[in-house]
Formats: C-alpha cells, structure tokens, sequence
C-alpha cells in the first residue's frame, strides 16, 4: 500500500491556473457542465411529472372540451401542466441539440438545425404554456 | 485545409497516408458489432427523438383544448382514429423506454450499477419493463375506457 501511495504521490503536477480557471468558460462548448446538468435537472424533475401526467390521460380521455377545461382550471393540474411543459421543452431542446451536434456534420445544416430546433422548442412550449394559462385563468 | 479543424481531422493511416479521420458514426455496420448496451444507448436517441416529435400532438391538443369545442373534437376524433391510436401507441413506448433507461442513466450518474453483469441486468430490466408498461397501460386503458 505505501509504496504505491508513494508511488503516486510523486506524481505531482504543478498548474499555476486556479481549478475555477480551467473550468471557467472551458470545455468544447465553451459552457462548462451547464448543459450536461440541466439535462440532469430537467429528467429528474420529468420523472414524476411524467407519470402524473399518463395517469391523468385515464382520467381526461374521453372526454369533451368543457370538461377537460375544467379539469385543466384546478390550480393544481395548472402548475403541474406548466412545470411539465418547462421541463419537456426545455429537455427536447437539449437533447436534441446533442443528436444534430454529434451526427450533423456539415457547419451551415448544423448551425440552421440547431437554430430551427430551439425555435421549434420555444414556439410549441410557448403555445402549450399560453393554452394551459388561458384553461386556467 | 481551410479550417483548423478540419486539419486536426487528418492524420496518417498505417502506411504512412494522410487520410480523413472517419466521424462518428462511421463504424455502424462494418467493424462494429451490436450489443445490449450500445443497442439500448441508440434506442435511449431514437426513443428521445419519437418523444420530441409526440410534442406537437400534445401542443395540438392542449391549443385545441383551449381554442373551442370543435377543435378539440378535431383533435379527440384524429387520437381515436386507427392511425391516431398507433401514433399513440408508439409514442407511450418510446416515452416508457426513454423514461426508464433514464432512470438507469441518473442512477449511472450517480455513480450505481457500473459493473458489466449490473448493466447487462438493468439494460434488460429497461427492456422488460418498457412492454410490460406500454402493454399494462393499453390493457387497462382499452378495458376501462
């Protein structure tokens, strides 16, 4: 044991950069690990919104318009839509953002999907999120 | 080489060529073999991406829900068609596939079940668990409703 912790610790590597340096601004995407953790967040949260929201489809399917507004008034279902339609759009948008990033290889297809997805990402959030706000209000 | 990325993606082949280094995934379907764990690692993009397009008929719904009681029998009448209805079923699988092996992705992250055999074992739990939940769900659905 001592000798390979000897061993080691004669392996030292002097930085003169702070660790908060190397990581600051760093990495291929120049964004550090903001990207990899809000994809994190976002599943965590989705995991029991999701399942929320498939038991909630027991409850709404088959039925008409003026119940489903009813049902989609309660504040509750409301913040629970809303927080499922953040996080939804929010991870789709990161997610995807990866596939175009690691299969799109041609710099202008990439740049214009990479654009059109979180376009797409924020237009249908948005109609989904002033849906639910006009069921609610 | 125009760009300086494009000139770190040449490098010298073993006989001694300057060659185009392949980008992913430039192994699919010559030197490389399919396995579970790749398999379920593809399906986890291909699942998300289904996912990602099933947004918009949420979107349709939710508008159409919000806009009168036409566009929302529009809407019901499209999900109860037999192309709706496939539509649906292929979305809920992809969604119980997507949201398991992202349980198994979170539980990697945080450091559990790294071990192969542990990996084999939870990719065919995902696996299992994906058709005994899409066809649970359907089942109760189809009986109940």
């Amino acid at each position: 044991m001592s000798e390979t912790t000897k061993g080691r610790r004669d392996l030292r590597i002097e930085m003169m950069r702070s660790q908060l340096g190397r990581v600051r601004g760093l990495g291929a995407a120049r964004a550090g690990v903001s990207h990899w953790w809000a994809e994190r967040v976002t599943s965590i949260a989705l995991v029991p919104l999701t399942v929320w929201f498939i038991l909630s489809i027991y409850r709404l399917a088959g039925l008409s318009q003026p119940d489903v507004a009813h049902w989609a008034a309660s504040p509750l279902h409301a913040v629970l839509l809303i927080c499922l339609i953040l996080a939804t759009f929010h991870h789709m948008q990161l997610g995807l953002q990866v596939v175009i990033e690691d299969y799109v290889h041609t710099e202008a297809t990439r740049f214009s999907l990479l654009l059109a997805v979180k376009a797409a990402s924020i237009l249908l959030g948005l109609a989904c999120l002033v849906s639910v706000l006009k069921l609610a209000l | 080489m125009p760009d300086v990325r494009d000139a770190l993606m040449v490098a010298k082949n073993t006989e001694g060529r300057l060659v185009r280094r392949p980008l992913s995934p430039f192994m699919l379907g010559s030197a490389y073999r399919f396995q579970l764990t790749s398999s379920l690692s593809i399906l986890n993009r291909i699942t998300g991406v289904a996912v990602s397009v099933g947004t918009i008929v949420l979107t349709w719904w939710l508008v159409a829900a919000a806009t009168s009681p036409a566009a929302y029998d529009t809407v019901s009448g499209f999900l109860r068609s037999w192309i709706g209805l496939l539509l649906l079923f292929g979305w809920s699988a992809s969604l119980f596939y997507h949201l398991l092996n992202g349980i198994r992705h979170l539980a990697w992250d945080g450091g559990i079940g790294f071990d192969l055999p542990e990996v084999h074992r939870s990719g065919w739990a995902v696996v299992i668990g994906t058709v005994v939940l899409t066809v649970l769900v359907w089942a109760i659905g189809l009986t109940v409703l």
